[in-house]
């Protein structure tokens, strides 16, 4: 661990600050509540959010995974397992099913979540409705009288300009029937993954100095309209080392010839699969 | 060709390091540069980056600036990092500029006045011819001294304020608000908004104060004062009951004049739009001084209708820590959303040709 | 003098275990979570209650702490420096060992639902006494919570202050080294 600093980083005052505003989350869900955001030592848009909020769920028997885009090896994610590692001297591993706190930018995994997870979102930009209205005072009383109108209204011609809502990551949400929510840039082939979660789902953005959440069996809907219901997408191929025709794919280009090969973004559902014995 | 995932980001993210604290380093035959060189010749570098990274700690500055290479953002960021990490252990009372001793005071706005116009070592009447003399080791002569003066030099303010000239300074609340410990929230109030404002970026609010005199907020300021100098630090323990001294700061600090011709409920005056910071920062002071008063506009009843008078677009945008990191996050892999994407556009142009 | 009683053992992990437990009580309404286990609350408060306190308020809390709870005043003071206040709906922590009217605390704004008082209420027993039917986020399906202490109407009361969602009180009920939470996103029948 490194010495000079408290147990994950954060003094205590800070982590009391950031736990009661976790608590009220959970009793609000879908609500950002506005906290005393730190400075990191890493900078805003690498995950400070969830990493404040990491700190101050973390505890010594916890057992920390950290993915970016789905993978355990992306630097980003290597990097935050590090800081936890050398601050909190946690248990860290890359198998979905072993974690305990698991904290993640843009993905959600693949192997279902079980109760007594907690998943950490890194969220850049958490007020759904800033691309509508760029005036956080104003979205906030738009979120105050539920009046989401103006969301509806974009999607709706999405539908008439498009055939469907061409939104195709960060697709908002409408957690417990009552509050608009970002699902943090997850595509939204995660999003049904949201709903009704046995795990506790925490969002964190550390610049916009929000937090929020989602208890464990909460009903979370992707805004659509009845004769264009939602849908999640995916690349229609199979994954080319696993096999998977269920997760979510990356599509690599393998030569200098534009050919494309088709793998799972979640490296430890692919690894998974292969050790079973599932081959592309 | 055999697909393999890319693995080894740890060892990646070493190796970066250790080449990245090579080239900090330089060429090893030239001397490596002292931080304690830094803060005696790249004073306003360090008072930038106390100010930018809410620090009054010249050595540590220093630190940073080195750290940093000279990147005086990725400094500023390093040291609120680090400041984030030490214990709060008081508000100080409000630090009393009338009473600092300015090493340079100048008022645009009377040819004279009580205490004078002291220039001190300033660059406003250089002329900017690169001095080649610099480039080998040049001790320059001595500047000539004079006995220190006794005569007060009151604020400016304070003068237009005998005869209620100018709008008295709104009475103060026990403790400010701390933005360093509170989220900003709209509408903010003149302490976040000042706070907000002495840590924002240099090169923002120059920008924004500077579309204020082209048009885009017109104030028509005048520079009531500008005073540095250094002032004394006081805290007053609840446990003691008297104010006791703690460090000494040196400020900058600029009062900005602006006529204004009366409302309903105040008879015409001039108003003030305030700027302070670190050191010698008259730049910033005087950008900061002008965006202040532009950011009242609401409060005095003119019409808001630039960038410069929108207290949530300056607040939300003038932190420079926060407006690099969103910035330059977009440097990392985004790919999963990007192949989201791709999936919509394949599908739509799938749907038109269809 | 409970001023010699001392706080956690071991303050950073003890106070992250008990938020723990805090958390998943809240975050599965009526669900049992230990809390306080080796600790010694001072005179007036359960062990749970002193734990969940000294995990979650200090100096920028103020606590609304009734008379019945004087003893243990100088320990709050001292072990967690928060500030006392005389009105209920000022309060960000509220104690309390018969359910107190929840008109009288803060339920936030619309704006602001979370600027409201979380009541702590010390209960003589969990898991046993009348049961509640619980329903809502963290609940999959309908669970139910015996409780001895709480008042016969007390679905009534709560249903007061679930209709005010998403304002109102969030109810932590501690007894002894143990607790469960009923946020107010919970609906609450008689079981």
């Amino acid at each position: 661990m490194t010495h000079g600093y408290n147990f994950a980083y954060l003094d205590e005052q800070t982590k009391r600050m950031i736990r009661r505003a976790l608590l009220k989350a959970v009793a609000i869900p879908g609500h950002q509540i506005p906290f005393g955001g730190r400075e990191m030592p890493l900078p805003y848009g690498w995950g400070t959010g969830g990493i404040q909020l990491t700190a101050a769920v973390l505890g010594a028997s916890d057992v920390l995974k950290v993915i970016d885009q789905g993978a355990d090896d992306t630097t980003n994610a290597v990097s935050i397992r590090r800081f936890f590692a050398r601050t909190a001297g946690v248990a860290t591993t890359t198998v979905t099913t072993q974690a305990t706190v698991i904290q993640t930018r843009h993905r959600i995994p693949e192997t279902p979540l079980r109760d007594g997870q907690i998943m950490v979102y890194q969220v850049p930009l958490p007020e759904p409705l800033a691309k509508l209205e760029p005036s956080r005072a104003e979205a906030a009383r738009m979120h105050a009288l539920a009046e989401y109108g103006l969301m509806q209204v974009k999607l709706y011609e999405d539908v008439t300009r498009y055939g469907h809502v061409s939104i195709s990551y960060d697709y908002p949400v409408l957690a417990n029937h009552r509050y608009l929510m970002s699902p943090s840039p997850i595509p939204a082939f995660d999003n049904p993954k949201l709903h009704m979660s046995p795990a506790l789902q925490l969002f964190g953005a550390g610049r916009e100095k929000r937090l929020y959440a989602l208890p464990p069996w909460t009903e979370v809907r992707s805004l659509d309209f009845d004769d264009h219901p939602f849908r999640a997408t995916r690349a229609p191929q199979v994954c080319g080392l696993c096999g998977a025709a269920d997760s979510y794919l990356d599509e690599v280009v393998i030569d200098d010839r534009g050919s494309r090969l088709f793998v799972c973004s979640d490296t430890d559902y692919c690894a998974g699969r292969q050790e079973a014995g599932h081959g592309g | 060709m055999a697909y393999v995932a890319v693995k080894g980001g740890e060892r990646a993210i070493d190796n970066a390091h250790a080449w990245l604290a090579e080239a900090r380093r330089g060429a090893a035959a030239v001397p490596e540069l002292g931080v304690e060189q830094i803060a005696a010749q790249l004073g306003r570098a360090v008072e930038r980056v106390m100010a930018e990274g809410s620090l009054y700690d010249r050595e540590l500055a220093a630190l940073a600036i080195k750290q940093a290479q000279g990147d005086l953002i990725e400094a500023a960021f390093l040291l609120r990092a680090y400041r984030t990490t030490l214990p709060r252990f008081a508000a100080s009372l409000p630090v009393d500029t009338g009473s600092m001793r300015p090493l340079r005071r100048i008022s645009a706005i009377f040819k004279d006045l009580p205490g004078g116009q002291v220039l001190g070592p300033t660059t406003d009447y250089t002329h900017r011819l690169l001095d080649f003399a610099l480039l080998a080791e040049a001790r320059p002569p001595a500047a000539p001294e004079a006995a220190a003066s006794d005569a007060a030099t009151p604020r400016v303010h304070d003068i237009l304020g005998a005869e209620g000239l100018i709008e008295a300074d709104a009475p103060g609340s026990a403790e400010p608000f701390d933005l360093t410990r509170a989220p900003l929230g709209f509408p903010a109030g003149r302490d976040a908004r000042l706070q907000a404002l002495a840590r924002g970026d240099e090169g923002f609010l120059l920008a924004l104060g500077y579309a204020t005199q082209r048009g885009y907020g017109n104030t028509h300021p005048f520079v009531g004062e500008i005073r540095m100098g250094e002032v004394a630090v006081e805290i007053e323990p609840p446990e003691l009951g008297f104010a006791i001294e703690i460090g000494d700061l040196a400020l900058t600090e600029c009062q900005m004049v602006t006529q204004f011709a009366g409302s309903k409920t105040e008879p015409p005056q001039f108003t003030r739009g305030y700027g302070l910071a670190f050191g010698q920062s008259e730049r910033k002071a005087m950008a900061m001084a002008l965006v202040d008063r532009s950011l009242r506009a609401e409060e005095l009843g003119e019409d808001a209708t630039a960038p410069s008078q929108n207290v949530e677009f300056v607040l939300s945008h003038c932190d420079n820590i926060e407006a690099t990191g969103f910035v330059e996050h977009l440097k990392l892999p985004h790919y999963v959303d990007f192949q989201s994407e791709l999936e919509t556009v394949r599908r739509m142009r799938g749907e038109r040709g269809a | 003098m409970s001023l010699d009683l001392p706080g956690f053992a071991d303050p950073v992990a003890d106070a992250q275990a008990t938020f723990r437990s805090v958390l998943d009580a809240l975050a599965h309404p009526g669900r049992i979570a230990a809390a306080g286990t080796a600790l010694a609350a001072p005179p007036s408060l359960h062990p749970a209650t002193a734990a969940v306190l000294l995990t979650l308020a200090d100096g920028d809390t103020p606590l609304w702490l009734p008379p019945a709870f004087a003893a243990a005043r100088d320990w709050l003071a001292f072990h967690c420096g928060v500030p006392f206040v005389a009105t209920p709906a000022a309060a960000a922590f509220a104690l309390a060992d018969d359910l107190p009217a929840f008109d009288q605390f803060g339920s936030g704004s619309d704006v602001a639902p979370e600027d409201s008082t979380t009541l702590i209420l010390q209960v003589a027993a969990l898991g046993t006494g009348a049961a509640w039917r619980l329903s809502g986020p963290g609940l999959r399906t309908p669970e139910t919570l015996a409780v001895t202490g709480l008042p016969d109407d007390f679905a009534a009361r709560w249903a007061s202050n679930h209709a005010l969602y998403p304002r109102g009180i969030d109810l932590l009920l501690c007894c002894g080294r143990t607790l469960a939470a009923l946020p107010r996103s919970v609906s609450v029948q008689e079981g």
